[in-house]
């Protein structure tokens, strides 16, 4: 293919990618943010939305529409209330403090991993997309002169693929408004900056936290419900979203979800561009060792505002 | 006291063996349960079980193998014992988990000779946990016979002790396909591999194999092993693509696919891939629409078709699969059909190899490798009902027919058998040089 | 009545006396394990130097685990070299690399520092299938018995294995004691415990942390080309982020700040999987609860908690 029309499709996933990447990456900047607290079982939480996903599809039975319309609303509720109930149980018991939330995280995330294993199996298993036609798109061709429309080979995108980059900016604009606009958003920005002041004046913390924590988990099933009809729901799927979307948190910068959401947008995009000019592994060396420069001269993130 | 964990047709199989085993004697049948006790073991070697500790994968990237793997184990089991066992002793399978790690396979090897006394190792699937195991077999002096379709074995890197005469390696696979790739398919071929070790060598064989056609290699397409969007690699595929073989393994083979079809939209060029990126998934899964009217090698054909051998239908009865490779009890629980006879015919290769041997215990085992080693044909029979072998003693592999099917509405159809003179490379390495 | 210190020696010192004998009691079965967990405990007591003892959480050590394991390996495989100088290539690239490692991540710290020890540890195993012209990438290679002979003896034997293990334990068990016993290791539990304050009171904490994350490397490293030596078998599993969670897992579950801790934890959660996985197929799942136990009710450990009951003296 052309370089320009391979660039385009490149750009064209890399936007899918950073979609997916800055719904699940949001709900851990928000559990980071909020609460302070590595949460080493959030991929296990995007991982469980896609399983369950499936497992309503298959509950709803006929139409694919039907079936993801219902995931889309009862998943993310589902494993928002699963990861609320352990924050309530777990994470509460032992006062937030970082070297043991890993622990029990790590923990969380076997347990979780296992019963999975045991109860749906280590298939992968598809699930069908509610609508999925292939829109073949036009490049510009200027070889004789003239400005023509041609239709490259192999240069297409699906239309559920468009779907999810605009379902995904829209959910995160609804957080983006739930967090400035709503008191919800307020309580949570307060606990955020400190927590000190917000006990002093009267906020529940420990419900905030709960709600954060459910809230975080829901929005990497969400990510998960809007994937699960391109990939395909597996027991190990949560490592990558896991270590990739500590990556954008840390590389956007503590205290800052917009900072999550325009680092997301940068790897989801450079992983697609990358892999035009490198050899794959090559390429993926080079993205690894470029986060870790990025951490080493900016400790903060690129754009990090609060405390680390 | 620890438990081992047996397998549920083990435990069913375990009450009638004695019995069995004792009718075997020769005496007779309906006399020798109302015989005296120091009568019934007379002649007879003794009826302690021989032990064969299954190295299974449960958990980790290989367990969807691991399940069938299992199950077709339980089976042959059932049967050897069901046929009076091997020298009047009952086989008994002792099962462990390696959670597909080569650290805990090495550790698992250790278990099964130090702690459970087992005779034999068995069943291991993924190569990097039998690299990481065979060692530690091959030091304990322990039989280690391996189910895994990897070139390890036959390339001198592993040890005397390990052997793997139940299933062919990519090596000889991979080979075979070259022929009717070019004669049939298109001389101009674009490869898509997986970027570590098993797509390798998928690759290095396949190159050099179509170049010897007289085909050409356009294009080596590399995707790191964890990749789960694949859209982006496509447009590297050469236009002038007649081919394009593809051997994609693990959860993301189905976008894979999906994505391949979405990409080339109405035209496509023909497409060859293999097998293992579609086992235990239902080709007339949504999304694989895709794949009508392209061709996989097979292992095994898993639709049966109209020639099939009385041997494998007896093999799919006695595993529980059907007609369409999918669980009898559960339609949409497809079979890793193409890898499990395996297991079924590695348990009857040390059937026979224990027999030829005498083998009475574990101070036989140097016998039982030479045994094997000795094994030239084995017949096309319930034993091997993949279809006729024949095993190298030098290099521990054996060698049989390949499969090509073509996916015809939703199911796949037989068009090519291979001849096992096609599967043949020269030797690597002569094991039998090495002391035991 | 004894000195605090001189039970502390004792103490260590009985275990070390209690683990060689252990060799002429034990079964072939778990006298096969008690080798592999004394390499895999010392690559522990490395990262313990480096997270219970200075309190920097790395989640990349498995680099230099792996630069011991395939410096040693290859140094064999590719070059021909014996054991000794094996070994020695082996702990020099896992120095090294350790180096160059703390050189750039000691500019950051916390959650940060996880990152980005965690990064360069991915970088290492993308490296490393890379080349797998040479590594094999993730199936990996195999060192043949005849290769690992030193100084007459076979190091695939089994008592010579055991011994050499063992070896490798003291060293590394001695080593960790004399460093904490010591002013140095004093420091580095000032800068754990707070700090800010260390640092104004006039410590290089940098420095201090740099020679920590050397040392911490190198142990580990030495444990990694012990292993390929030992065992034979050098993969790129083992560079993979699990063996990286690993030694953090066995430091907890042990002990973290405690010398004998990695040990502990390391036998604990051997035996965890290998009794349960004789039960249920579902080990991991009584590990993940067993950390989250851990977790709620025994945040220091074992050791650490029989330390803050009983035996305050422990190193």
């Amino acid at each position: 293919m052309d370089f320009g029309p391979y660039l385009m499709l490149a750009i064209m996933e890399g936007a899918l990618t950073a979609a997916v990447l800055a719904l699940t990456a949001s709900g851990l900047a928000l559990v980071f943010g909020v609460m302070r607290v590595v949460n080493v079982a959030h991929g296990e939480f995007f991982m469980l939305g896609a399983v369950l996903a499936w497992w309503v599809t298959q509950l709803a039975g006929g139409s694919p529409v039907l079936g993801f319309l219902l995931a889309l609303c009862v998943v993310p509720v589902l494993v928002g209330m699963l990861a609320a109930f352990v924050d309530m149980t777990i994470l509460k018991r032992i006062n937030y403090d970082p070297e043991r939330t890993i622990v029990a995280t790590i923990g969380t995330l076997y347990i979780l991993q296992q019963v999975t294993l045991m109860t749906y199996g280590p298939e992968a298993r598809p699930v069908a997309p509610p609508f999925n036609a292939r829109i073949a798109l036009p490049w510009i061709d200027m070889s004789d002169g003239t400005l023509r429309l041609y239709w490259p080979w192999g240069l297409s995108i699906t239309s559920y693929k468009l779907f999810v980059i605009g379902a995904a900016c829209v959910v995160l604009l609804g957080l983006w408004s739930l967090m400035t606009k709503t008191k919800l958003g307020l309580l949570m920005r307060a606990t955020e900056q400190d927590r000190e002041m917000a006990l002093a004046f009267g906020i529940p913390v420990q419900r905030i936290y709960a709600i954060a924590f459910g809230l975080g988990a829901g929005m990497a099933a969400l990510a998960a419900v809007l994937i699960v009809p391109i990939q395909q729901a597996h027991y190990l799927m949560g490592g990558d979203p896991l270590l990739l979307s500590f990556i954008v948190v840390i590389i956007g910068g503590l205290g800052s979800l917009p900072g999550a959401i325009l680092a997301a947008l940068l790897i989801g995009l450079s992983d697609g561009i990358i892999s035009i000019f490198f050899s794959p592994t090559l390429a993926k060396i080079f993205a690894t060792l470029f986060v870790a420069f990025v951490l080493v001269f900016r400790p903060k993130g690129l754009w990090g505002t609060g405390k680390p | 006291m620890m438990t081992t964990t047996k397998t549920v047709a083990e435990k069913a199989a375990s009450k009638p063996t004695r019995r069995d085993a004792l009718r075997t004697l020769g005496l007779g049948g309906a006399a020798a349960a109302s015989m005296p006790l120091w009568a019934r073991y007379a002649g007879a070697q003794t009826a302690e079980p021989i032990k064969v500790g299954f190295q299974v994968h449960r958990t980790g990237i290989g367990a969807a193998y691991g399940r069938w793997y299992d199950r077709t184990t339980s089976a042959a089991a059932a049967l050897i014992n069901e046929q009076g066992g091997i020298n009047g002793r009952p086989l008994e399978i002792i099962a462990e988990d390696d959670g597909t790690d080569p650290k805990r396979g090495a550790e698992v090897v250790e278990k099964f000779a130090a702690k459970h006394n087992c005779d034999i190792g068995f069943g291991t699937l993924f190569s990097h946990v039998v690299i990481g195991s065979s060692p530690r077999a091959g030091e304990l002096k322990l039989p280690y016979f391996v189910v895994s379709e990897g070139h390890h074995v036959a390339s001198g890197m592993l040890n005397r002790y390990t052997l793997q005469p139940g299933i062919t390696d990519v090596k000889s696979q991979v080979q075979a396909m070259a022929p009717f790739v070019a004669d049939n398919l298109g001389k101009k071929v674009t490869m898509v591999f997986p970027d570590f070790a098993f797509g390798h060598d998928h690759r290095d064989y396949f190159t050099a194999a179509i170049e010897a056609q007289g085909g050409e290699m356009l294009e080596h397409i590399a995707i790191p092993p964890t990749e789960t969007s694949f859209t982006k690699y496509f447009p590297k595929i050469p236009r002038e693509t007649e081919v394009i073989y593809h051997v994609m393994v693990g959860p993301a083979v189905l976008t894979f696919v999906k994505e391949l079809g979405e990409f080339f939209g109405p035209q496509r060029p023909e497409m060859f891939g293999f097998l293992d990126s579609l086992e235990a998934v239902d080709i007339g899964s949504p999304g694989l629409e895709f794949l009508d009217g392209t061709y996989f090698w097979e292992g095994n054909p898993r639709y049966a078709q109209e020639n099939q051998s009385e041997y494998d239908a007896f093999f799919r009865e006695r595993v529980g699969v059907d007609a369409n490779g999918a669980s009898v009890s559960d339609p949409r629980d497809v079979s890793t059909y193409a890898h499990m006879f395996g297991c079924w015919e590695t348990l009857h290769v040390v059937k026979a190899g224990m027999e030829a041997s005498g083998y009475r215990g574990t101070q036989d085992r140097a016998a039982l490798i030479e045994a094997v080693e000795a094994m030239t044909d084995l017949p096309h029979s319930i034993a091997h009902p993949q279809g006729a072998k024949v095993f190298n003693g030098k290099t521990h592999q054996v060698f049989g027919k390949q499969y090509i099917s073509k996916v015809v509405d939703g199911k796949m159809l037989l068009v090519h058998t291979t001849s096992i003179e096609d599967t043949f490379y020269p030797d690597e390495v002569d094991y039998t040089t090495q002391s035991l | 009545m004894m000195s605090d210190s001189k039970k502390d020696c004792f103490a260590h010192g009985g275990v070390l006396l209690f683990l060689f004998a252990l060799q002429f009691f034990l079964p072939a079965y778990h006298h096969g394990n008690m080798a592999r967990i004394m390499v895999l405990a010392s690559y522990a007591i490395g990262y313990n130097l480096i997270f219970g003892y200075t309190g920097l959480l790395s989640l990349g050590h498995a680099i230099f685990f792996a630069a011991g394991l395939y410096g040693s390996g290859l140094a064999i495989s590719q070059f021909g070299f014996s054991v000794g100088v094996a070994l020695v290539i082996g702990v020099t690239a896992g120095c090294v690399l350790s180096a160059v490692i703390g050189a750039l991540a000691l500019r950051t710290e916390g959650v940060a520092f996880m990152i980005v020890t965690l990064m360069f540890a991915q970088a290492g195993y993308l490296t490393v299938l890379y080349f797998g012209e040479y590594t094999r990438g993730d199936e990996g290679f195999v060192l043949a018995h005849a290769d690992r002979v030193l100084w007459g003896v076979s190091l695939s034997d089994q008592t010579s294995r055991y011994f050499s293990a063992f070896s490798l334990f003291c060293v590394s068990l001695i080593m960790c004691l004399a460093l904490v016993r010591s002013r140095f290791g004093k420091v580095l539990i000032a800068i754990r415990e707070n700090e800010e304050r260390t640092q104004m009171l006039g410590y290089n904490v940098v420095w201090y942390k740099f020679c920590t994350i050397i040392l911490s490397g190198s142990i580990s490293a030495l444990a990694g080309a012990t292993y390929a030596l030992l065992f034979g078998y050098v993969g790129a599993s083992f560079a993979s982020v699990e063996y990286s969670i690993y030694p953090l897992l066995w430091v907890l579950l042990g002990g973290a700040g405690t010398v004998i801790g990695p040990l502990v934890g390391m036998i604990f959660m051997f035996y965890l999987i290998d009794l349960s996985s004789g039960v249920t197929t579902a080990y991991m799942l009584v590990a993940g609860l067993v950390l989250v136990f851990l977790a709620v009710f025994a945040p220091q450990g074992v050791m650490g908690e029989v330390r803050s009951r009983m035996w305050k003296w422990l190193s």
